[in-house]
């Protein structure tokens, strides 16, 4: 019985105005007018290369170099390629943003919490540090720093000597680098070890006590793993152990290891920045779990200390996780405002130099961004999966 | 951020830019201006003062340009640019001239598409030191920490200078020269290195321009001169011979003050250059009377050097080997004929 109006209205109905077919064919359109663009895009671009008379393609990523960067996590110098150059930048970026990642997010959970604290002094101290450093342009604070703070430290022949041999001054942070001689790797070896075991421990021990309820005492094993085992492996290889110091010698200090002013100034602003954000963020979590919450846990004679870490974290984390996943996107991507002070970072090693020395500027701004959004999309990839463990199952 | 969109926006432009063009001089005819790619605010060479007008000796080409086509040289947009976005801009259609006191070299005239029109200066590169560091020769400058700009030959000849001669150094690279010379300043760097003539120029902006020192050592041939992009070669030929007109029109004589006086001359030559003989104006898509706007609104290539970066301007350099041919130097240029 009902399916005869249905049948009847589809033969009235003209094909054209079937929703399925319409949408289809809006889909087929939005598709093709898409390709035209890019193909007008490819067209118009070959031809004006081609007008003039710029060589195309990526072989430029085997050139030397010929320029030196200021901070190389693997050895760099002038008579290395592009290549190498792009890794070096690409290290640095990392390496800047996944610092300032961890530095935010102890920051920024300490101060969100602090705000909610009953000390009035906390809290308004923490107000304060969260609406004086979200309403300063980032850029400002990350040449404050740099220009304010860091160039005003002494000039090396009058650095300031802090326990041993560290030494700070305006070209950075000197600090001894430990030598290691031959088996370093086998001690390493044998430390990783020890962290896994520790690890596969900890989880056996996670479903023993689920299964029983009993709680095994277990940090002895742990420590034992981890520091003495490896001191054995490292005293039994007699592997050799030397300090390399940092020594004033003519205009710089020579050896050791240094950290440059500008991963200073651009670290600093970036996790302080980002932090105040993230403060918010924490803050935000911890409010929306209802207050009948803890007082149900409480009235089931939780202590405070489980309260927080079985009761409120787990649900304010929920609310807190998809944000925070945006402040990290942002945190990486404003790791590119180095170039305004000198760190050499992706865009000012790649997109700066290189692009200018070579003049493939439609290569390497590609290559750029595809790099910016593959970091992106493997951080949010890590998210999700993590926001997915802690999301709320509903069965 | 912000660089890289712009960087981006330049890079969409290359992209789009319409091939249905005809010439950039018919181009610049129709638009009514120039389009000229300057520094950012280097005395001498490229600076607004405090009115807002534009001054320096690329700034003075560019108007020697405009006086050319248009007989009048306030026919330019001055667009200044960082050293790192230039050949981008030039190479998108930005701008029709880069006079940005640019080094010639194989692979700008080659690889990123453009070509050089001549020499505007001829300059080497220096470096700069604080006396108090009582160095007398860059071959004591190992060991130490050296600014420069991102995106010049500066920085190469740098890396080249101290491979050479094997010492070690670190460079700290900014993007624009005030970010370099504000961290030389802040004692970040021992050595501050760029062509010469702009050391003298940036040394003015130091609280204390006599604590600091050049010393003797030139490091590197720094040709600079304007450009223009590949593939159009009448508009390249009209800002040559611009450029050549004025330096010729030094070599005969003809400056603001004489130019009504050398107009009556009976030289071949100087008839041929200002327009009376013959019609070389028209051959490049120009006016007869080409020279004769460039010395009256602009001056010769003399005086543009003399009024910006030499005697009567406030840098004080010496013409050196920018003297003409005949007077010890080696600026020339080919004959208007």
């Amino acid at each position: 019985m009902t399916d005869l109006p249905v049948r009847r209205e589809k033969t009235r109905v003209n094909w054209i105005f079937h929703p399925r077919v319409r949408s289809v064919f809006i889909q087929l359109l939005l598709v093709a007018l898409v390709l035209l663009v890019a193909w007008f895009i490819y067209r118009t671009t070959s031809r004006n290369i081609a007008a003039q008379r710029i060589p195309i393609g990526f072989d430029f990523f085997w050139i030397e170099s010929g320029f030196s960067i200021s901070q190389a996590l693997i050895p760099f110098s002038e008579s290395n390629t592009y290549a190498r150059a792009f890794l070096v930048g690409l290290l640095n970026t990392l390496f800047v943003s996944a610092l300032g990642v961890v530095f935010a997010t102890i920051i920024g959970f300490l101060v969100g919490i602090g705000r909610l604290s009953n000390n009035w002094m906390i809290s308004r101290l923490c107000g304060t540090y969260v609406e004086v450093i979200r309403n300063l342009p980032l850029l400002f604070q990350i040449l404050f720093w740099y220009l304010a703070v860091l160039a005003a430290l002494p000039v090396p022949r009058q650095s300031i000597s802090l326990a041993g041999d560290v030494f700070i001054n305006n070209r950075g942070i000197m600090m001894p680098k430990p030598l290691f001689g031959e088996g370093i790797g086998i001690v390493a070896l044998v430390l990783a070890a020890g962290l896994l075991l520790s690890l596969i421990v900890a989880v056996t021990s996670r479903r023993y006590r689920i299964r029983t309820g009993r709680r095994i005492t277990l940090w002895p094993v742990y420590l034992l793993l981890i520091v003495p085992v490896p001191l054995a492996a490292f005293a039994y290889l007699g592997v050799s152990f030397d300090i390399d110091r940092p020594v004033l010698k003519g205009f710089n200090f020579n050896g050791g290891v240094r950290v440059i002013p500008e991963f200073l100034a651009l670290l600093i602003a970036l996790s302080t920045y980002t932090a105040g954000f993230i403060a918010e963020i924490v803050r935000a979590g911890v409010l929306a779990v209802p207050k009948g919450q803890s007082e149900a846990a409480s009235a089931l004679g939780l202590r405070r200390s489980p309260l927080l870490r079985l009761v409120v974290v787990p649900q304010a984390l929920r609310v807190i996780i998809p944000p925070l996943t945006s402040q990290y996107l942002n945190l990486i991507k404003n790791s590119s405002l180095a170039v305004s002070i000198g760190y050499p970072d992706l865009v000012s090693v790649f997109a700066g130099t290189t692009l200018n020395n070579t003049g493939q500027a439609i290569e390497i701004l590609g290559i750029t961004m595809l790099v910016y959004l593959v970091i992106s999309l493997i951080v949010s990839f890590g998210m999700n999966l993590y926001n997915r463990r802690i999301a709320l199952k509903e069965r | 951020m912000g660089r890289s969109s712009i960087l981006f926006a330049l890079a969409v432009s290359v992209a789009l830019g319409s091939t249905a063009s005809a010439g950039t001089l018919d181009d610049v005819k129709m638009r009514g201006s120039i389009l000229c790619g300057v520094s950012g605010g280097l005395a001498g060479f490229a600076q607004p003062d405090d009115k807002g007008n534009w001054t320096g000796i690329d700034v003075d080409f560019c108007r020697a340009v405009a006086a050319a086509i248009f007989n009048d040289p306030t026919k330019v947009k001055f667009l200044p640019l960082t050293a790192k976005d230039r050949f981008t801009a030039l190479q998108s259609r930005e701008i029709d001239l880069l006079s940005r006191n640019t080094t010639w070299t194989s692979s700008r005239d080659s690889q990123l598409g453009f070509n050089f029109a001549g020499v505007i200066y001829y300059d080497a590169q220096g470096f700069m030191v604080r006396k108090s560091a009582k160095v007398s020769s860059a071959l004591e400058l190992s060991n130490t920490t050296v600014c420069t700009q991102s995106g010049t030959t500066t920085q190469l000849n740098l890396a080249d200078y101290f491979r050479s001669n094997n010492m070690k150094y670190e460079a700290v690279v900014f993007n624009t020269a005030d970010e370099v010379i504000k961290a030389y300043e802040s004692g970040r760097c021992d050595v501050f290195t760029t062509d010469v003539s702009q050391i003298y120029a940036e040394r003015l902006k130091l609280s204390k321009p006599d604590d600091h020192m050049i010393l003797p050592e030139l490091i590197s041939k720094e040709p600079l001169g304007p450009l223009v992009r590949h593939g159009d070669d009448q508009w390249f030929d009209v800002v040559k011979w611009v450029l050549f007109a004025m330096i010729n029109a030094e070599e005969y004589d003809i400056n603001q003050k004489t130019l009504d006086q050398r107009l009556k001359s009976e030289r071949p030559d100087v008839k041929r250059l200002l327009g009376i003989e013959g019609n070389y104006g028209e051959q490049l898509g120009l006016t007869n009377d080409w020279v004769v706007r460039i010395i009256r609104h602009v001056g010769n290539y003399g005086e543009i050097f003399d009024r910006n970066v030499g005697e009567n301007s406030r840098l004080k350099i010496d013409r050196g080997l920018n003297k003409l041919w005949n007077k010890g130097g080696i600026q020339y240029a080919p004959p208007v004929r």
